[in-house]
């Protein structure tokens, strides 16, 4: 094992950078939907700031990537383990998007009072951060029974989501004036349910880092599903 | 693989110096047209095997085998060793030219073969140059000696000499082990052509080296008894990026060896 320590040391430092970055995404996405949530606008722009932080982050690792690949040559799990770390750093910039995206939404709507109190859309965030954080527990355990686990949640994301877009519906139905608020409510909700959805590809990034085996984990038959 | 595209297999073959068994039951099939590279770590008996192809193991005292090794369905131990030699062509980790001119290099195995005639050797040196992608940096000085030239040049004369006999595999042991970068990309960019026409057994210390030239891969480890056994056959992108035994795994990760 002692050939190999420095390289060990630098595999283990470019994954506790990828769980910096998904520790940063998870809060992006709490505090997103929690500031649309409380009307605060001056958190919002905060957190649209600090997805430069969350984009840098990811620029970092994949300078680390590309300087692993070319002095180390990686072979074999090495390899798989280093590509993978790629593609999750890009999912992770994806869902920080989708925060930054919430953030925005909260500035749009103004100063207008929101047309019901945000249940199910924190609800969704919640479950999307869950996932998340246990989809990084699974990769860095290299844990494939959890890996596939976990996309079958996104089902419960789905079917928030379509609760969300029936209930918006009811409000632009009974006063169109609702339209332009709702609208962007329902793209708040369909922001994590696309967050969720990345979590499915970070899990199967798990699944080929353990096996060599590119697979998707899409639960074609969602319950609820208005895709 | 189907049987027409096998070009060498062995069947349970072992192979002993005196009592030292060097190498145990090894089974495995060559495809033809190809390239097959050996990797494993030191003293796994990557070498032993390779020159089990052209008999050149028979030279050392004590040495015997079980087994078979066939090449397209004869059995190598019955052929005459010359005609099979002449079949199975090699090149070795330092470039060994003889100390003669580049044309007397190339010529020395179709003389020996009892070709005379200076236009049929003229044909056969520029053919075999151009072969080894040396032509055009000595075409205008085929009588400067071999020695005169630089490493990698060196080396691609000792495949021209080897290409002059019209061999059907070509076997390589480390051949760029001992050129700078740009001389090893060169041998390697050749081997690449020279596939289209050869079969080719190379064995290399150098991971990335196997990868990017091989079709397949053959993995040798030995553990304290130093007796060399086959791990794992594979298509070298397989090997390199999904290995199926952990042994393999461990070693192209450099883990042990």
């Amino acid at each position: 094992m002692e050939t190999r320590k420095t390289f060990d040391r630098e595999l283990q430092l470019l994954q506790d950078e990828m769980l910096a970055m998904a520790s940063m995404v998870e809060s992006a996405l709490i505090d997103a939907v929690e500031s649309l949530k409380r009307r605060d606008m001056a958190w919002s722009r905060r957190i649209m700031a600090q997805d430069h932080q969350i984009n840098k982050k990811r620029f970092a690792i994949e300078e680390e990537v590309l300087s692993l690949v070319a002095r180390r040559q990686p072979m074999a799990s090495d390899l798989r383990t280093i590509a993978s770390v790629l593609e999750i750093a890009g999912e992770l910039e994806r869902i920080g998007d989708y925060a930054k995206g919430i953030a925005k939404i909260n500035l749009l709507i103004g100063e207008q009072p929101l047309l019901k109190p945000l249940i199910d859309v924190p609800a969704m965030a919640e479950k999307a951060r869950s996932m998340l954080n246990r989809a990084m527990e699974a990769f860095v355990q290299r844990d494939t029974e959890l890996a596939r686990s976990i996309p079958q949640e996104d089902d419960d994301v789905d079917c928030l989501y379509d609760q969300v877009y029936r209930e918006l519906v009811t409000y632009i139905l009974s006063n169109p004036k609702n339209l332009e608020q709702a609208n962007y409510l329902l793209w708040a909700a369909h922001n994590l349910e696309r967050a969720a959805d990345r979590v499915t590809n970070i899990c199967e990034r798990t699944i080929f880092t353990v096996t060599g085996e590119l697979t998707e984990l899409d639960t074609d038959e969602s319950k609820c599903n208005l895709q | 693989m189907t049987a027409e595209e096998i070009k060498l297999e062995t069947r349970n073959y072992s192979m002993y110096y005196g009592n030292f068994k060097a190498l145990e039951n090894i089974t495995v099939q060559i495809p033809a047209k190809q390239v097959t590279a050996i990797i494993g770590p030191s003293g796994c008996g990557k070498s032993t095997f390779l020159r089990t192809f052209n008999r050149m193991n028979d030279l050392i005292p004590g040495a015997r085998i079980d087994g078979k090794v066939i090449m397209e369905d004869q059995d190598i131990f019955a052929m005459d060793v010359v005609d099979l030699r002449r079949r199975v062509g090699m090149v070795f980790q330092r470039p060994n030219p003889f100390p003669k001119s580049i044309f007397d290099n190339v010529s020395y195995g179709p003389r020996v073969n009892g070709i005379k005639d200076r236009n049929t050797l003229m044909e056969i040196v520029e053919r075999s140059l151009r072969g080894a992608a040396l032509w055009d940096e000595v075409k205008d000085d085929l009588n400067k000696s071999g020695l005169a030239l630089s490493g990698g040049q060196q080396q691609r004369l000792c495949i021209a000499r080897a290409l002059a006999v019209e061999p059907d595999i070509i076997l390589m042991d480390e051949p760029a082990s001992a050129l700078d970068p740009i001389a090893t990309l060169r041998i390697e960019e050749l081997i690449r052509v020279l596939k289209e026409n050869y079969t080719i057994v190379i064995v290399t210390h150098n991971m990335q080296q196997a990868a990017r030239v091989s079709d397949y891969t053959t993995f040798f480890y030995t553990d304290e008894s130093r007796t060399g056994q086959l791990v794992e056959f594979g298509e070298t992108r397989q090997i390199f990026t999904n290995p199926s035994d952990q042994r393999t795994e461990d070693y192209i990760t450099g883990r042990f060896g």
